[in-house]
């Protein structure tokens, strides 16, 4: 009997596996499920998610649209909370190193394709680019209907009162739309659409976006899309507009009064700074005021 | 001074290194072999391979040492490892009458065709721990049996002869496969067993528990608990006739079950159906307890709003890879999601404290 260790004894990671990890059979159903979202925009497409060497949770939807959507020559860059060093956003980013064999690199402007959880980069996007989206839950309705089979049946029939019911009850609640992130948006005035837990501040770059936008939802077995210069609206009523939200701060390194703060405690006494959580659009605007980029810690 | 969340990837390395050595344990110590995990922790791989849907018991002890014994995660290193591997084609089903059993008792009968075998189990063990285990030796050799010759017809299509129990529908439909097309919703029983068999052991035990404490109730005695080696066969297209490939221990539970009658059939015992890779009874039992839940609609009973009888509820958690990864993820970064809620509540707060300013 040939045992395993035999058998693997000759083979690096590398040789074992195909280019980009996944096999071409596993690519192919998935690139028909993203022609199929692009086709209908923001519609959930299911698809035969596989099991993934990260755990769920973690990205494997969005993994697995980059894999099936990468060349040779693609330039990857990777985010998580909008930084290129958090250490998901790493893992990600050497996962495809190893596996493809591509370019990597933190700038917006230089990326073919940009992998990113909970942020979309503050650098406008190009026609040239691809943006993934990670999504934990597919269905904006999920919160308000459990049932799978229920909330197909609402979007196949575009009975999305209980989500306006849902809104309407915040703002009589709260005096506002109580949701800050993840912040549903109908598509093509169509399809109600779950943008990923990105924070409600970067729902307008979805609108009019001149890249193409892919989501996938490993373990609930999702791929939408948004094609380049679609229509995304964000949910609102006409006295009450969608409106962005950020900290009403300027970012302690660059001085950026217009982007995305993240908000550091920096002593026991509760005292606070604020710097960009895009770390590219950051860093960039240090280069250009001449500033030496913020020192790692060692 | 503010200090960049830096070093994302030198941390990681580190933290492998560092996982690597402690799962080595003391160095002093001999090093575990795969081969000692597959004889001595024989029941463990039997669970790693079942819930990871990979029948290699030399990968699921290998999955075991690599994960330290953390069961859920060898799980997880099989299905990773699966997933990868070519699909060559189908078996065909397998002939579990034709079952060379090392265990098979009723619970409904005192004598059966075939006999009952007890086998090796835990059953009438006392459980005291076995202070000489502490100390290493060896076991003498367990007296051998004649192994029983003849047929072991499963039990309940006995019961079938008379007519006092529902019948099966034959059908040679293709089963679904869930590992190369999404789940969906109503699913087939075909494929609600193929779920249940890899589901996490923990999560059916507790909804099969459940059925027997009332949610859902629908008393059960085992008609039949089978375990032992089963022959895998496969059509070969170019050969033109089918050959066998090997061999696979497997559990199998049928259950008989309350004889209600329904408002379109007469009373009639009804059945429970459980099959897991491995021995594995308890996970065997409690399939047969959720797969009978399951049946409500056919079998035109009510809808008791029970949880084993929700089918989506049932199969959306019952996998411990899918659970596991979820449950787990909130410990990763929400920065940005966090700002977000902090920002909303600072806004409604200020409005609420300026309305009451202003009463």
């Amino acid at each position: 009997m040939t045992t395993h260790s035999e058998i693997h004894d000759d083979l690096s990671f590398e040789d074992s596996y195909n280019f980009a990890y996944l096999d071409e059979q596993t690519k192919r159903m998935i690139r028909r499920a993203l022609l199929k979202a692009v086709a209908i925009p923001g519609y959930q497409v299911p698809f035969a998610s596989r099991e993934m060497p990260m755990p769920y949770g973690w990205g494997t939807g969005g993994v697995q649209v980059t894999a099936a959507c990468l060349v040779p020559d693609d330039c990857v860059k990777v985010i998580d909370q909008g930084a290129d060093d958090t250490t998901n956003a790493v893992s990600i980013r050497s996962f495809f190193e190893r596996t493809a064999g591509v370019a990597t690199t933190e700038k917006t402007t230089d990326a073919s394709l940009i992998q990113t959880r909970h942020r979309i980069p503050e650098t406008p996007l190009t026609e040239d680019q691809i943006l993934v989206y990670q999504v934990p839950i597919p269905e904006p309705l999920r919160f308000l209907e459990p049932r799978e089979t229920e909330t197909r049946k609402m979007h196949a029939l575009t009975e999305y009162g209980l989500m306006h019911v849902k809104l309407y009850e915040d703002i009589s609640q709260h005096g506002h739309i109580a949701t800050s992130y993840a912040y549903p948006v109908k598509v093509d005035d169509r399809y109600i659409m779950d943008p990923s837990p990105i924070p409600k501040f970067d729902n307008p770059k979805m609108d009019d976006c001149p890249a193409l936008q892919l989501f996938g939802a490993g373990r609930e077995q999702r791929i939408y899309a948004i094609p380049p210069y679609s229509k995304v609206k964000s949910l609102d009523f006409d006295d009450y507009p969608f409106s962005q939200l950020r900290a009403p701060e300027t970012c302690a390194i660059c001085g950026a009064d217009d982007s995305y703060l993240d908000e550091m405690i920096i002593d026991d006494d509760g005292g606070r700074m604020f710097v960009c959580s895009d770390t590219d659009f950051c860093a960039s605007r240090q280069n250009e005021q001449g500033f030496e980029p913020a020192e790692v810690a060692s | 001074m503010y200090v960049a969340v830096k070093g994302g990837e030198k941390a990681i390395s580190n933290a492998h290194q560092w996982l690597a050595e402690e799962r080595r344990g003391d160095p002093d110590l001999p090093d575990t072999s795969v081969a000692q995990i597959r004889e001595q922790l024989s029941l463990s791989v039997a669970r790693v391979m079942a819930e990871g849907s990979l029948y290699d018991p030399e990968l699921a002890a290998l999955a075991i040492k690599q994960s330290r014994g953390d069961l859920i995660e060898a799980i997880f290193l099989i299905r990773a490892y699966r997933t990868t591997l070519p699909r060559f084609g189908y078996s065909k089903p397998v002939d579990t009458e034709a079952m060379r059993c090392k265990r098979r008792v009723s619970a409904t009968f005192k004598d059966i065709p075939g006999g009952q075998v007890l086998g090796s189990t835990f059953d009438y063990t006392h459980r005291l721990l076995d202070f000489k285990l502490m100390a290493e030796g060896d076991v003498p050799k367990a007296e051998a049996g004649t192994p029983t010759d003849g047929p072991m017809p499963h039990i309940l299509s006995l019961l079938n002869k008379d007519g006092l129990i529902q019948d099966e529908i034959s059908s040679d439909a293709e089963p679904g496969d869930l590992t190369r097309e999404p789940l969906s919703y109503p699913a087939d029983r075909a494929v609600r067993l193929q779920a249940l068999a890899r589901g996490d052991e923990g999560f059916l035990l507790g909804l099969g528990y459940s059925t027997q404490r009332g949610y859902a109730r629908n008393h059960a005695f085992v008609g039949e608990l089978r375990i032992g080696f089963v022959t895998v066969e496969m059509s070969i297209p170019e050969l033109g006739f089918s050959i066998e490939i090997g061999e696979i221990e497997i559990s199998e539970c049928e259950t008989v079950n309350q004889f209600q009658g329904s408002k379109s059939e007469p009373p009639q015992f009804t059945r429970g159906y459980g099959l897991v890779f491995g021995q594995q009874e308890r996970k065997a039992i409690s399939i047969a307890l959720v797969d009978r839940a399951l049946r409500w609609r056919e079998l035109g009973e009510d809808d008791l709003g029970a949880a084993a009888q929700n089918e989506e509820f049932v199969l959306s958690h019952c996998d411990n890879i899918q659970a596991t990864g979820f449950v787990e993820h909130i410990k990763l970064p929400h920065y940005v999601d966090f700002q977000s809620e902090l920002e909303l509540i600072r806004q409604i707060r200020r409005d609420a404290l300026m309305l009451e300013a202003g009463e």
